[in-house]
């Protein structure tokens, strides 16, 4: 009995001394914990939904909605569904992202050469920029703009006005809506087919220049192949095109195109917050280029916009493209901050979705996973843009 | 691009040049340069000019209330009517002084860790995570050796800030040493499960996962555990920045040669010997630089906590500026928020470019 007990002791040591056998008893172990655990919180939340009277699943998706939103893309009324809303919310951070995107994608790109420029002053105010509000909480700069900012422009009434078309007030930016009238679809298609020849023309400009060295066309025949056909085309529809003038009705505009200050706020803070990150990108991709290849573009006569534009960004870019996707991403992740104002994001959605409803795991789940997909769709992109703009191996 | 600067191009620094040869190089360069300085300069001190006549010039710096301010300059009565909330929340006015005691052990522990050269580091490192949290909890929250109970509700301002910060980066980086390891594991099982983590976590935003903390954990746990909100977002800022903390130590942790992965196995260290005193002290001497940017994000990041209804320092500063009694001094508050926080950031990462260089001297050949 004792000889069997110390054999089997000995057995379980060896095995212990054993790498393999003991690699797969840790991760026996480390998944069997994890596992566990799932299964503790997944058998309290039941326990917790079951005593709070909760039902779960998706059902409550269908139900009326009964909140509005102050702007939206597509039509959306108290009546509509949750799903719709949270369609509502899923526009407005795509938006919202994409036109932040891009707006610090070109503040970046400016302020990061500029924090190399050889104006002393210049390289100063870029890097106060850069230092000033990087350190400072995006969320403050989301306030400061929608409180102290928009929040102290005047009443409609009393709005600041260009031209009686464009009005700026507390309560957003109004601007006239354009507004197609029959065959306005003609032009946009006859523009679209432009663009194509202009572009046929490009390629085959370049291809001349190539095999005959310098070609001698005027410089307006690009521009006029995409304008002339147009704007022939424009006309004999006879300009289909109508607009929608914004005007004071009590206190409010009514007609024309609102911008909410909740979007500019956070678009304006989410740009210049991110912005600052971008220009350090760009900065640290411009000087990882070497120093020769400016020379040598000095040395073969190319002028400054020239050596920027052909010689230090196209290799500055593959640099900066991996961060730069992870900047992309914490903006479309920060645009989760405009929840903080109200404007009417995924997040904000959903906060108001759970608290009506009180399915705080399948709503988080959901929006949670959203977020995760749309981070998913642009890492994918960028990785794309960076096969596109890597060294082609020979 | 015309290389970083012209100063090098002249072969000398700025201080070397006459003033105004200086300023032809550097300012003056081209008629392009000499519009765009001119312009420039018009602008900032246009900018400096309203701001200064607006914070200083102008500005009311004593009275008691909204009426004592009358210029259109900056109100500053209300920072300091509001500066006992702001730094200490809700904290009963008669026990400050465990908050300023609590302040005062983190300095010192603090100041004893960072300081270049300072002696037994590793005493304070232990200390830091161990004795001190204790302590503290024990000063802030009370109901031992006849302290009274101050409820975390009532904690706010300034001070619960640096408690979320604190506690945010040391669970962070605790947790964050962890799944680092795990990512870089040999056991698939290990490895796969924090990959798995550190990926979901980083696709979502935090506001999420705070919510997720204040509405879900409450589910999560057993009928009749409840956990302080404060606790709670604790809890949601670690399991959120351990991922990114993992990030920046793995990059650390791949920047350790191999060979010193195999001369710590060939001289009989175990797998958690090795870590601990071969591989991650330089493992996190690499990483210094992104775990300092981690740390500065969190301290940031720390303001969504308002979005859960805690009072942290811009939620307490908002919710003043939004007191009738005080209505419209949001630009004095957020000033005042944004010093804070900017101060607070930009010192941490001008001593983490300072340790980049003094670290890095060391590996030069």
């Amino acid at each position: 009995m004792a000889l069997a007990n110390v054999s089997a002791t000995a057995r379980l040591a060896a095995s212990w001394r054993d790498p393999a056998k003991r690699a797969f008893a840790l991760q026996v172990l480390a998944v069997a914990l994890v596992a566990a655990f799932i299964l503790w919180v997944a058998g309290n939340v039941l326990d917790n939904l079951a005593r709070l009277n909760i039902a779960s699943g998706f059902g409550f998706f269908d139900e009326r909605a009964g909140f509005g939103v102050p702007t939206s893309l597509i039509q959306f009324t108290p009546e509509s569904s949750y799903l719709r809303a949270l369609s509502v919310g899923v526009l407005n951070t795509l938006l919202i992202s994409t036109m932040g995107i891009v707006a610090a994608t070109v503040l970046g790109f400016i302020m990061g050469i500029a924090r190399l420029s050889s104006n002393w002053l210049i390289r100063a105010l870029a890097t106060a920029y850069v230092e000033g509000l990087r350190n400072i909480p995006l969320l403050l700069q989301i306030f400061f703009w929608y409180f102290a900012v928009l929040g102290a422009l005047p009443q409609p009434r009393q709005a600041l006005s260009i031209s009686d078309s464009v009005f700026l007030s507390n309560r957003g930016l109004v601007l006239p809506l354009p507004i197609p009238q029959d065959y306005f679809w003609l032009t946009a298609v006859v523009l679209l087919l432009s663009l194509v020849g202009w572009f046929f023309y490009r390629n085959w400009l370049a291809r001349q220049r190539r095999l005959k060295g310098r070609v001698a066309h005027p410089r307006w025949i690009g521009p006029a192949i995409i304008v002339l056909p147009t704007l022939a085309c424009w006309l004999l529809t006879g300009g289909p095109l109508t607009w929608s003038m914004p005007h004071l009705q009590g206190f409010r505009f009514v007609d024309g195109l609102t911008i909410v200050p909740e979007l500019v706020a956070v678009w304006f803070a989410l740009s210049i917050y991110t912005g600052a990150f971008i220009a350090e990108v760009v900065r640290g991709g411009i000087l990882a280029v070497d120093r020769g290849q400016t020379d040598a573009a000095r040395a073969i006569g190319l002028t400054r916009g020239q050596r920027l534009r052909l010689v230090v960004v196209p290799q500055a870019l593959r640099v900066i493209t991996p961060p730069l996707t992870n900047q992309y991403l914490n903006l479309t992740k920060n645009s989760s901050l405009g929840a903080a104002v109200g404007y009417p994001e995924l997040m904000n959605v959903s906060g108001t979705i759970l608290n009506q409803t009180g399915q705080a795991v399948e709503v988080l789940a959901v929006t949670m996973a959203i977020y995760g997909s749309i981070c998913l769709a642009i890492a994918t992109l960028m990785n794309k843009f960076n096969t596109f703009v890597g060294i082609e191996e020979r | 691009m015309a290389g970083p600067t012209r100063d090098n191009e002249a072969g000398m620094g700025p201080l070397m040049l006459k003033p105004f040869a200086w300023a032809r190089l550097n300012l003056f360069g081209s008629m392009a340069d000499a519009a765009l300085t001119l312009v420039a300069a018009y602008v900032m001190f246009g900018l400096i000019a309203a701001a200064f006549q607006w914070a200083i010039l102008d500005a009311t710096w004593s009275g008691e209330s909204r009426t004592d301010c009358v210029s259109d300059g900056a109100c500053w009565v209300f920072i300091k009517v509001r500066l006992n909330q702001f730094l200490y929340g809700f904290y009963s006015t008669h026990e400050y002084w465990r908050v300023n005691l609590a302040a005062l052990l983190v300095t010192i522990t603090g100041g004893w860790l960072l300081w270049p050269g300072s002696p037994h580091r590793a005493i304070a490192a232990i200390f830091a995570i161990t004795g001190l949290p204790l302590m503290a909890y024990w000063l802030l929250h009370g109901g031992v050796f006849g302290l009274s109970v101050v409820e975390s509700a009532k904690w706010g301002g300034v001070f619960l800030t640096v408690v979320v910060a604190l506690s945010g980066i040391v669970l962070a980086i605790v947790f964050g040493v962890l799944l680092a390891l795990g990512r870089r594991s040999e056991l698939p099982a290990v490895r796969w499960l924090s990959t798995s983590y550190i990926e979901l976590i980083r696709a979502v935003p935090l506001i999420t996962i705070l919510f997720m903390a204040s509405v879900m954990l409450p589910l999560f746990l057993p009928e009749g555990i409840s956990l302080a909100k404060v606790l709670r977002a604790m809890i949601g800022m670690a399991l959120f920045w351990a991922a990114y903390m993992a990030e920046a130590i793995r990059g650390g942790l791949q920047a350790v040669p191999r060979g010193q992965y195999e001369a710590a196995k060939s001289i009989g260290l175990s797998y958690w010997k090795s870590m601990g005193f071969v591989i991650l002290p330089q493992a996190l001497k690499a990483a210094l630089p992104g775990i300092m940017n981690t740390i500065i994000s969190l301290v940031k990041d720390t303001t969504l906590l308002l979005l859960i209804g805690i009072f942290e320092l811009l939620g307490i500063v908002q919710a003043a500026a939004a007191d009738p009694q005080w209505l419209g001094n949001y630009v004095e508050g957020y000033v005042f928020v944004a010093a804070i926080f900017f101060l607070f950031c930009f010192s941490m990462s001008l001593y983490s470019r300072r340790l980049e260089r003094r670290l890095g001297s060391h590996h030069q050949v």
